[in-house]
C-alpha cells in the first residue's frame, strides 16, 4: 500500500528531475503521468499507483507549493470526469494505453455524444445507428448539446446496434474520432447569444471495432459508469461563504445603496440564507465522503444550486433596475469554457436557466430522489419490453 | 467581493456517542410517549406524562448535558443536546426540555462562576430535580431588549416550572413558582403549555443588570440554535410518515405515492431536510465550540429550519388527505408544534435582521 510519505517522496523526485521553472508544461505533465502521480488511484502504468484516492490531495499540495503546472481540469472536464473512468473500466489494455495519457495531459480533448434531439431525459430511446461492416462499425445519426465538440479530438458515443431489442438492451458504446470526415460539428446558438454547445451530425462514420467499450448491446450498462462518475464529480469541493451567485448579488447590494428597496432586501436575505444552507449541506456531504460514509445528498446539491442560481440571478437583474434592462453583448461567440458566474447579471440570469436542464433535468432528478432515496413506487413503464423499433416516436 | 466573509471550521456529522444517545432517547419516547399517549393527555390538566421527565432528565441524564461535571452535569455539549431535541421533535414530546435544560440552564451557566445561588440552582436543573423557566414570552428573540414590565404572557412550560428566572430592571431573579402567579393560557400547540406569569417581586437576585442581559442573551441564543434541531426532527417525522402513508394508500388503483405530482413534493421536502440537517448541525456545533460564527449560524438555522418544519407539517396534513384533518391522526400535533416553533425564540424576520447586520447586507437607507 502506498502511503502519504511515499507519495511525498515520489513527488519530490519528480520535481527534482523535472524542475517546473525550466521544464516545458506538456513535458512536465507527461513526466508526472509516467511517475504515477496523475491520478494516484489509477493502476500502475496508467498514470497511477493503485493508491487510495484520498491521497491525491497530498500530491496536489506538494506540486502546487512548488509552482508546478497543472493539467487544467476545467478545460478537460469531460475527459477526466466521464471518459477516463469509462475507458478504465471497460476498455481493452491497448485502448487504455492509447487514450489515458494524452487525455490526462490535455493533449487530446474529449466530448460526449449522448443526447439526441429525440432522446434527452429519455436517453435510452436514442436513434443514432451503428451497423457492423467487417472490422468496422458505420455510424449515422445526430447528437446535440455537445460541449467542446469543436475542440475535441475524441468522443464517447452511444449508438443503437440492435433495433429489435428493447431500448435499453440494443445499445453499444464506442470511442469516436472527431476528425473523421463523416463528423460535422455545427454551433448551437443559445438563449445567451453564444454557442457553448454544438450539434453533431454523423454520416457514414467508420469506427474500428477495437474502439468499442464493453460488449455489443451492453452499452447502456457502460453508460451508467459514465453517468455515475458525472454525478460523483459534483459536490466534492469546498465552497466559501458567499461563493457563487449569492456573492455577486451581495456585492451589488453593498456597493450600490441607491438601488435598495425593502422588498428586495427581504428576498435577498431569503436567498442568502438558502445559499448559506446549501453551502453547509455541501460541506456536510464532503465530510461524509471523507469519513467514508457517502450519502445520497449529492443529487440534492445539483437541484438546490439550480434553483438558487435562477432565483438569485433573477433578483440581481431586478435590483439593477435600468441597468438590468441592458445586456452585455449578443455577438455569437464559441467559448471553450462556460463561466457561470462571470459576465453580467443578465447573462447569469439567462445561463442559469440551463442549470435545471443540463446533466439531468430537475424533474427527472426529483423522480430519482423519490424512488431511490424515499422508496416511493416507480413511474408506470410501458416501454420496457417493447422492441425499440416498435416504440412510438 | 474583495475579502471573503470569515467562517470557522465545523463538524457537521454525528458521532457514535451521539447516535447511542439518540437510540436511548428514541427507545424511551417510543415506549412511553407514543402518539396515542399524547392524544390521550393533551386535553387533560397537564400534557406532561408523569415519570417521563424523570426518565429522560435524570435516568438518561439528558437535563445535564450542557452542564460541566464539576457543576453537577454530564459535561457534554450542544451537539448531544441537539440530538435529544431532534428526538423530542420527532415525537412532539410535551416536556420542558428546551425551556429548562437549554434556555434556563444556559442562562445560569453564564452566571455560575460569580453566583453561588446560580450554581446551586444549576445543579438542581442538571440533575432533573428542578424545572426552571425563563419568564419571557416564547416569541422572544436572542437580541431582544430587557427588562419587561408587568405580567409576562405566553411563557412556555410555565405550568411545569418549579422556579422562574425573572429579568427585572435591577438584575435577574430566581423566583419560586409558589411565589408567582401563573395563569394558564390556551396554546395553539397543545404539547407546549403556555401561561401568563406575574413575578414582579421577591426571589433571590442572581445577577446585576449587565450580567443578566448577557446571560439571558446566551440562554436565548442557545435556545434558538437548538430549537432548529427540534424542528429538524419534527420535519423528518412528517416526511417519513407521509412517505409511509402514500405508499400504502391506494386511489385510482395505484398507491397515491406513485403519482408524480406527489412524488415531487415529497422529494422536494427531502431536499429541504438535507439543508435543515446541515443548518441545525452547524448551529449546534458552533454553539458547542463557542465559535464567533455561532450568532450567524443560529440565525441561519432558525430562518431555514422554521420554514422547513412548517412546510413539512403542512405537506403532511395535505398528503394524508382527509385522515390528516382528523383529531385521531397525530399530523395536527406536528403542525401545531411547527407553527408555534416558527414564532418561538424569534420569528423569521428577527433572525433575518440579525443576519443582515452580521454580514453587512444593510436595509435601504
Amino acid at each position: 500500500m502506498t502511503d502519504a510519505e511515499e507519495l511525498r517522496a515520489r513527488t519530490r523526485t519528480l520535481l527534482e528531475e523535472h524542475p517546473p521553472a525550466t521544464t516545458d508544461r506538456t513535458d512536465f505533465l507527461r513526466a508526472r503521468f509516467d511517475a504515477g502521480l496523475a491520478w494516484v488511484h489509477y493502476p500502475v502504468g496508467l498514470g497511477g499507483l493503485d493508491a487510495p484516492r484520498a491521497l491525491q490531495s497530498v500530491v496536489d499540495a506538494e506540486l502546487a507549493a512548488a509552482g508546478a503546472p497543472d493539467n487544467d481540469p476545467r478545460k478537460i472536464g469531460i475527459g477526466l470526469g466521464m471518459a477516463a473512468p469509462t475507458v478504465l473500466a471497460h476498455g481493452s489494455d491497448e485502448v487504455k494505453r492509447r487514450f489515458l495519457r494524452p487525455l490526462w495531459v490535455g493533449e487530446e480533448v474529449w466530448c460526449q455524444l449522448f443526447s439526441e434531439p429525440g432522446a434527452g431525459s429519455d436517453l435510452a430511446a436514442l436513434a443514432t445507428r451503428a451497423v457492423r461492416d467487417g472490422e468496422d462499425w458505420v455510424v449515422d445519426g445526430q447528437k446535440v448539446w455537445t460541449s467542446s465538440a469543436h475542440t475535441a479530438r475524441w468522443a464517447i458515443l452511444i449508438a443503437r446496434t440492435d433495433p429489435d431489442a428493447p431500448k435499453h438492451r440494443g445499445i453499444t458504446y464506442f470511442v469516436c474520432d472527431m476528425t473523421d470526415p463523416g463528423v460535422e460539428v455545427r454551433p448551437l446558438r443559445q438563449i445567451t447569444g453564444e454557442a457553448e454547445f454544438n450539434e453533431v451530425f454523423l454520416t457514414g462514420v467508420r469506427i474500428p471495432d477495437a474502439h468499442r467499450l464493453g460488449e455489443v448491446g451492453d452499452g447502456w450498462r457502460v453508460a451508467q459508469t459514465t453517468l455515475m462518475n458525472e454525478r460523483v464529480s459534483i459536490g466534492g469541493s469546498r465552497i466559501p461563504r458567499e461563493g457563487g451567485m449569492i456573492g455577486k448579488a451581495a456585492t451589488t447590494w453593498r456597493e450600490r445603496p441607491e438601488l435598495r428597496t425593502h422588498e428586495l432586501h427581504r428576498r435577498l436575505l431569503d436567498h442568502w440564507v438558502d445559499a448559506e444552507v446549501a453551502r453547509l449541506a455541501g460541506e456536510r456531504l464532503r465530510q461524509q465522503l471523507v469519513a467514508g460514509r457517502p450519502g445520497p445528498e449529492g443529487s440534492a446539491m445539483k437541484l438546490a444550486f439550480a434553483r438558487l442560481n435562477q432565483a438569485i440571478s433573477g433578483l440581481e437583474v431586478e435590483l439593477l433596475g435600468d441597468e438590468g434592462l441592458l445586456y452585455g453583448e449578443w455577438e455569437m461567440r464559441r467559448p471553450n469554457l462556460v463561466d457561470f458566474t462571470g459576465r453580467d447579471a443578465g447573462y447569469r440570469y439567462l445561463r442559469s436557466k440551463g442549470n435545471s436542464i443540463e446533466g439531468g433535468t430537475s424533474e427527472v432528478l426529483l423522480n430519482i430522489v423519490a424512488e431511490r432515496v424515499l422508496g416511493l413506487p416507480p413511474e408506470p413503464r410501458n416501454d420496457k419490453d417493447v422492441a425499440w423499433k416498435d416504440l412510438a416516436r | 467581493m474583495t475579502e471573503p466573509l470569515p467562517e470557522h471550521p465545523l463538524d457537521l456529522l454525528y458521532s457514535e456517542t451521539e447516535e447511542d444517545l439518540r437510540a436511548a432517547v428514541r427507545a424511551l419516547l417510543t415506549d412511553r410517549a407514543g402518539h396515542q399517549v399524547l392524544l390521550d393527555r393533551i386535553e387533560t390538566e397537564s400534557p406532561y406524562a408523569p415519570g417521563l421527565w424523570k426518565s429522560l432528565a435524570a435516568d438518561i441524564g439528558a437535563a445535564g448535558l450542557l452542564v460541566p461535571e464539576k457543576l453537577g452535569g454530564q459535561g457534554a455539549s450542544h451537539r448531544e443536546t441537539a440530538v435529544v431535541l431532534e428526538e423530542l421533535g420527532r415525537a412532539v414530546t410535551p416536556l420542558p426540555y428546551l425551556s429548562s435544560a437549554v434556555v434556563a440552564t444556559e442562562t445560569l451557566l453564564d452566571l455560575a462562576d460569580g453566583s453561588e445561588a446560580a450554581a446551586g440552582l444549576l445543579a438542581e436543573l442538571a440533575g432533573g430535580r428542578t424545572v426552571a423557566v425563563l419568564a419571557v414570552p416564547l416569541s422572544t428573540a436572542p437580541g431582544a431588549e430587557f427588562p419587561l414590565t408587568g405580567p409576562v404572557p405566553a411563557v412556555a412550560d410555565a405550568p411545569a416550572a418549579d422556579v422562574f428566572l425573572v429579568p427585572r430592571a435591577d438584575g435577574l431573579y430566581a423566583v419560586p413558582a409558589a411565589e408567582a402567579t401563573v395563569e394558564p393560557q390556551t396554546p395553539l400547540d397543545l404539547t407546549r403549555p403556555l401561561a401568563r406569569v406575574t413575578a414582579s417581586v421577591g426571589g433571590t437576585r442572581l445577577a446585576g443588570p449587565d450580567a443578566a442581559r448577557t446571560a439571558v442573551r446566551r440562554g436565548l441564543l442557545s435556545g434558538a440554535g437548538l430549537l432548529a434541531s427540534e424542528q429538524l426532527g419534527l420535519a423528518e417525522w412528517c416526511l417519513e410518515e407521509t412517505v409511509r402513508y402514500t405508499r400504502e394508500r391506494h386511489q385510482f388503483n395505484r398507491p397515491v405515492g406513485s403519482f408524480q405530482a406527489l412524488k415531487h413534493r415529497m422529494a422536494q421536502l427531502w431536499l429541504d431536510l438535507v439543508g435543515a440537517r446541515a443548518a441545525a448541525r452547524a448551529a449546534a456545533d458552533a454553539l458547542a465550540t463557542g465559535s464567533p460564527d455561532a450568532p450567524l449560524l443560529v440565525a441561519v438555522a432558525q430562518a431555514y429550519c422554521s420554514k422547513t418544519a412548517v412546510r413539512a407539517a403542512e405537506e403532511c396534513v395535505q398528503l394524508h388527505g382527509g385522515i390528516g384533518m382528523t383529531w385521531e391522526h397525530p399530523a395536527h400535533l406536528a403542525l401545531k408544534r411547527a407553527k408555534s416553533d416558527q414564532i418561538a425564540l424569534g420569528a423569521t424576520g428577527r433572525h433575518q435582521d440579525a443576519i443582515a447586520a452580521l454580514v453587512g447586507l444593510e436595509p435601504p437607507l
